[in-house]
């Protein structure tokens, strides 16, 4: 048997650490993510609005206490795979994480959301033609990193092609954006933004940028953040002092006579979570 | 905080949007399929004083795992069948059409339970019955006792409504922030 496949050891290591990364995504909120959802809840005036981050937090409670998804949209599996630089690159690697995805789906349970785009046709294990997506770099340690996305947030993001001369519209792009979405992605959001690459590269740029631990934020980040905040939309869109929890940029280069931006909205449940795949 | 009990009768009408309950009692679990199946051959349960919740839960060994809402605005068009039937309340998240707040007007009120916090709900819930089995987990109604659910009045029986209110709020807004040069406003 090669080193790579099924039954082999780096094979099942693989599926053990993806499935158990979704596993801890799906039922455990990251604590930076709880953390400002708390500063959001002490300092909101509006008394509907009080209610709904006080739910989100029962709600984070709960499901850490008794084991459960946090949500019953858990997601679409997107997967993040950091290679150490002696690791053999093999294509058996995908076919390991899309295990580990299948085992998840049955063992936490993860409701089955993976249909065919056009027959709708559900697979029934989270797997399908090109899914889950699996994004492999360069890293120092060999880890699995998973954010499962839910649909609602997902639905109202957007790709913008700006004008490099409308440099000064991106806060304005992110903003549209939110507005447009209302209630609908399930505020307070989080927003990922993709600045530069393509078309595509900004739209990974952008969802990349939802893995950043979003507890502190830079100048030109904590900028549209305040701004998007301006909205009142508020928690569920019933109106409050915070819409967006966070916002986190990342760029990339671009053509000369291109200006991609990529706006990736995130529901309150900012789920997300990195194990190392240990031979 | 006002606690109410189903079935519901004429206290909803004094509710106002933007005003917390809790709720306690029978609701009925519906999406997409059930209602057009309800539409079409009768509604399986007493609609006299009853709450729609839209809803598609995990459902396992009979008890709930998950439960929280689905957007209600799908249902907007498939939803005065059930207040002429005697339906008092709905609940959900986003908000419903103008059509639903007029037909809610002088007969019963919306009310928003906060998206994803599924755990919670569910922790709040037992299973008493199951409708419409063949629909499958997601699209079954089913038949669930609340104990005090957190909810907000999001449409009131007056023709108050919480999220136009606040997305009209959230335009102007815009428009302060981003002055239109030559273009619009979305």
């Amino acid at each position: 048997m090669r080193s790579d496949e099924p039954g082999s050891r780096l094979y099942t290591a693989i599926t053990e650490a993806t499935a158990r990364a979704l596993r801890e995504a799906a039922i455990n909120l990251p604590a930076d993510v709880v953390t400002l959802i708390q500063a959001a809840f002490s300092r909101e005036s509006s008394p509907a609005a009080r209610g709904e981050l006080e739910n989100i937090l029962e709600n984070v409670r709960v499901a850490r206490e008794n084991g459960v998804p946090l949500c019953q949209d858990t997601g679409v599996p997107v997967i993040y795979v950091t290679l150490p630089p002696d690791h053999p690159y093999n294509a058996a690697l995908f076919d390991a994480v899309a295990e580990g995805v299948r085992q998840a789906t049955r063992e936490v349970p993860l409701r089955p959301n993976i249909v065919s785009p056009l027959t709708r046709e559900n697979t029934g294990d989270n797997t399908g033609l090109g899914m889950p997506l699996v994004h492999t770099r360069p890293g120092e340690r060999f880890t699995i990193t998973v954010l499962p996305k839910g649909a609602g947030s997902e639905n109202v993001s957007r790709v913008v092609m700006l004008l490099p001369s409308q440099r000064g519209d991106i806060s304005r792009v992110v903003s549209e954006t939110v507005l447009i979405a209302g209630g609908r992605p399930c505020p307070p959001v989080i927003i990922g933004v993709g600045i530069g690459g393509t078309f595509d590269g900004a739209a990974a740029l952008a969802k990349e940028a939802l893995l950043e631990p979003i507890d502190t934020m830079d100048p030109f980040e904590r900028g549209i953040c305040a701004t998007v905040n301006k909205l009142g939309i508020g928690p569920m869109g019933l109106g409050g002092d915070t819409t967006a929890l966070a916002v986190k940029v990342k760029i990339a280069g671009c053509h000369t006579a291109s200006l991609p931006v990529a706006v990736n909205i995130q529901c309150w449940a900012g789920r997300r979570a990195t194990v190392e795949v240990v031979l | 905080m006002t606690h109410l009990t189903t079935p519901l009768g004429e206290e909803v009408l004094s509710l106002n949007a933007g005003e917390r309950v809790t709720l306690s009692g029978t609701v009925y679990t519906a999406r997409d399929e059930a209602h057009s199946r309800m539409q079409e051959q009768g509604i399986p349960f007493d609609p006299y004083g009853a709450v729609i919740y839209h809803c598609g839960p995990i459902v396992e060994e009979g008890r709930i795992v998950a439960a929280g809402p689905t957007t209600s605005a799908r249902m907007d068009n498939l939803s005065a069948f059930l207040l002429n039937a005697g339906v008092r309340a709905f609940i959900g998240k986003g908000g419903m059409g103008r059509g639903v707040v007029v037909a809610l007007r002088g007969r019963g009120v919306y009310f928003a339970y906060t998206g994803g916090a599924a755990a919670l709900a569910a922790s709040r819930m037992r299973l008493n019955g199951e409708h419409f089995s063949d629909l499958g987990m997601a699209e079954a109604v089913w038949v669930i006792e609340l104990d005090r659910l957190p909810l907000v009045v999001g449409i009131d029986a007056h023709g108050g409504d919480l999220f136009h209110a606040v997305q009209e709020r959230a335009r102007e807004n815009f428009a302060a922030i981003f002055p239109v040069q030559g273009g619009r406003t979305p």
